[in-house]
């Protein structure tokens, strides 16, 4: 039998949506007040999906704390309490939540392998949330 | 084709024991949760059906119908109820949240008449959710 199963983690940090290739009249118009100077913070509540059979010996997708382990290594250690704009993964593209759910499905489908990583789905305020499945 | 989606709330306790593995692969796959003195959640069940909405009444299924099936179904036989010790799928595997969403799935599933059911999502924490779709 085939289950999903998804974690949620929360991180915060902070971020200023302005791209170096529009003016910044142009950034003003596009992000608005997410394009302030000194940038601005959200919670950030991750939703990380897996899927897989379930082991008949265990009854579990993948052992629950391999993923807590990967996801505080790898996504919490990385971006909790820091200032997105600069990491350096975002040296060349802005912190938008696209943009970092793409950057952390990316990273945990690299550093993942105990179950086929699903979606990824990421909170920014209560109102707006992004899924990105790799696709 | 339209989803529906109804919730409804258990406790349980459980504990997860494998009597094949060794009491020491017992502690390491499943950690604290493998203490036989057993501990409890409340769960949160969320069941989506499908279907076409019927011209006459507007409905995809009649929530009166799906209500008294889940509390029939799941509710009278999970809650306050200890998995392993009173509910017969838990007899011989371990009731974890991926076991408990296969099981609601075919405690409902022969019940529903007009609307399919489409996914079973189980939260055994707010952090933590199993969905289920049937698949093989």
């Amino acid at each position: 039998m085939k289950a999903h199963l998804t974690r949620r983690y929360i991180f915060s940090a902070s971020h200023r949506l302005h791209s170096d290739e529009l003016t910044d009249e142009q950034n003003l118009a596009v992000y608005g007040k997410c394009n302030n100077p000194h940038g601005h913070g959200h919670n950030y509540a991750l939703e990380v999906t897996i899927s897989g059979q379930v082991n008949p010996a265990t009854g579990m997708v993948c052992n629950l704390s391999n993923l807590d382990e990967t996801v505080h290594d790898e996504i919490l250690n990385r971006f909790d309490h820091v200032n997105l704009n600069l990491c350096a993964e975002f040296n060349a593209g802005v912190p938008t939540t696209e943009n970092l759910s793409a950057l952390i499905f990316d990273i945990l489908k690299r550093t993942f392998n105990s179950a086929h990583l699903e979606k990824v789905r990421i909170e920014e305020t209560a109102m707006n949330s992004f899924e990105y499945s790799g696709t | 084709m339209v989803y529906l989606t109804r919730k409804c709330e258990f406790s349980a306790s459980h504990y997860y024991h494998n009597p094949e593995f060794t009491e020491e692969e017992n502690r390491r796959v499943f950690g604290k949760c493998a203490n036989l003195n057993g501990h409890g959640h409340n769960y949160t069940l969320e069941v989506t059906v499908k279907g076409e909405v019927d011209r006459k009444t507007g409905f995809v299924v009649d929530l009166k119908e799906l209500k008294d099936i889940l509390n029939r179904e799941v509710v009278d036989a999970l809650d306050h109820r200890h998995l392993n010790k009173e509910v017969p799928e838990f007899a011989n595997q371990v009731p974890t949240t991926e076991n408990l969403a296969i099981a609601i799935w075919y405690r409902l599933q022969s019940h529903l008449r007009r609307a399919k059911l489409h996914r079973v999502r189980v939260y055994e924490l707010p952090d933590l959710f199993v969905d289920f779709y049937g698949e093989a």
